[in-house]
């Protein structure tokens, strides 16, 4: 593993909770490092698992889905919908001898600018010790 | 226990009777079933209303030329039936019919569902070669024994599930002498109605000690065929190399019977590549496989499918380049089903894992 590896994490925030924490950790000035590439939607229930599959196959080091804690769902309840899809998911993951440690499902809500800043932190040094993800290389995929 | 009508003829000719008492007793409209199209064991489904034309019906015929799931919700996705139609369907069938259901795909109301223990059905590929003929005697022979077949689908061969969840009316096939006589139990109260008036009934059970044996058997069978596969170790080279042979034409989709949308999100222009997609492709990564992401199509759609896969074979039977798409279907639908402790088409009652949520769960998946 090349030391300089940065990973790349692409984000499925939501508008409500996470991506307004993100905006928080920024304007309170925590440092976090720069791998996340965030995506908002408007509700975590909103990421079709081929959003993630899709990330995770053009050659995302990982992928995070993030939301409002359960309960505190704008909608009322897609974040545990959310939850499910995400189980299944990362069950297909399991199953097929994928790396599932390369997709995570993490609550911040828009109070928890830390938090946001502490999980991307430590999900890059979790990616980093996975490694670059295969499917970068693959050409013919 | 349950009541059973005992019809002193072989299987087939004792549902075909049934089916003639149903349709001339007017108690159903329509009988569904399989039926032979020429002398030369080519059959397929048809809808059939005169009790003449019963004679040509092949009601147990072990083939599957489409899951009869997927037709009965076309007979039945924009409205119920308007008059009681009696169809003979195995197992499976029943099950994807239910999950459609469950997805507001069809309806139940007005089926009269028979269904049998099932021996299995062999693949398509026999009937186009003319194989499956010569294979008869056998399958009537090993029903009786109560053993697997040979050279059926493999799934059907590790099937579990080969008794009926909700049928009204179940022909009891694995162990039976089915040459001399045809036992048909009424499971329901639905089916006792409709059955009521064709003769006799008398009182048996269902569950016998062969397919307790034959479960046993299959359950082994099925564990051999995950060895054989070892799907758990593909990693992204062993699906690379598994669906690398893919040749995108979709075909496991269309056939499939939970798949239901009309317009597929992989044949939409979502996933369609426009020709300057490629080239920056190209420039990216050095070179593209075509048509591309077929690694990507097969994992999607376990991902919108797996949690109401019923392991029907369909797939497999249909695919051009032999990739064995239902053993890998199965297995992993099977673990994503058991997080959830779902069996899909079991019980009507019971919604979709994916529609529902229990508020605390799934703590290992979230943080």
């Amino acid at each position: 593993m090349e030391d300089n590896f940065e990973p790349k994490i692409i984000g499925f925030l939501c508008n409500w909770c996470t991506y307004a924490g993100a905006d928080l950790a920024g304007t309170s000035r925590i440092q976090y490092p720069p791998s996340i590439v965030p995506i908002r939607v408007m509700c975590s229930s909103r990421v079709d698992p081929l959003f993630v599959l899709t990330a995770f196959l053009r050659g995302a080091d990982a992928v995070l889905v993030a939301g409002c804690h359960p309960g505190d769902c704008h909608y009322q309840d897609g974040n545990y919908y959310t939850r499910r899809r995400f189980a299944c998911l990362k069950k297909i993951f399991d199953s097929l001898g994928l790396e599932s440690d390369r997709i995570r499902l993490s609550w911040i809500s828009a109070s928890e600018g830390p938090r946001f800043a502490k999980v991307i932190t430590e999900y890059t040094e979790t990616t980093k010790k996975l490694g670059p993800n295969s499917t970068k290389k693959e050409i013919f995929l | 226990m349950s009541k059973v009508l005992k019809i002193n003829k072989s299987a087939e000719d004792g549902v075909r009777e049934l089916l003639k008492f149903l349709l001339e007793s007017g108690k159903v409209k329509e009988v569904f079933t399989l039926k032979k199209i020429n002398s030369n064991n080519v059959v397929s489904y048809s809808l059939i209303t005169r009790a003449e034309m019963i004679k040509d019906a092949v009601p147990l015929f072990p083939l599957m030329p489409a899951n009869a799931g997927k037709l009965l919700s076309s007979l039945t996705l924009k409205n119920p039936l308007s008059e009681p139609i009696a169809v003979v369907v195995k197992p499976c069938e029943l099950r994807a019919f239910v999950e459609l259901v469950k997805i507001k795909q069809g309806s139940l109301e007005n089926f009269l569902f028979i269904s049998s223990t099932c021996p299995g059905v062999y693949p398509l590929d026999m009937e186009v070669n003319g194989d499956l003929s010569k294979k008869l005697l056998e399958y009537w022979d090993t029903v009786k024994k109560g053993k697997i077949i040979p050279d059926i689908r493999p799934t059907c061969n590790g099937c579990e599930h080969f008794l009926p969840y909700t049928a009204d009316m179940v022909v009891s096939l694995i162990g039976k002498n089915t040459d001399k006589e045809c036992e048909i139990f009424l499971t329901t109260n639905k089916g006792e109605k409709f059955a009521e008036g064709i003769g006799k009934l008398v009182e048996g059970e269902l569950e016998t000690q062969e397919i307790e044996s034959l479960r046993n058997e299959r359950k082994i069978e099925k564990k051999k065929l995950f060895d054989e596969i070892k799907i758990e170790k593909f990693g992204l080279s062993g699906l690379i190399e598994t669906f690398g042979k893919c040749i995108g034409c979709h075909g496991c989709s269309h056939i499939c019977p939970i798949c239901y949308c009309i317009l597929c999100t992989f044949e939409s222009c979502t996933h369609e590549l426009e020709p300057s997609a490629y080239e920056s492709e190209i420039e990216k990564k050095g070179g593209m496989r075509i048509p591309p992401n077929t690694v990507f199509y097969h994992i999607g759609r376990l991902a919108h499918i797996g949690i109401s896969c019923v392991g029907c074979g369909m797939c497999t039977d249909v695919c051009p380049v032999n990739i064995p798409i239902s053993t890998i279907f199965l297995k992993v639908s099977e673990e994503v089903q058991d997080v959830f402790n779902y069996i899909p088409g079991k019980n009507i009652e019971e919604e979709i894992p994916l529609v529902k949520y229990d508020k605390e769960e799934l703590t290992e998946v979230e943080d």
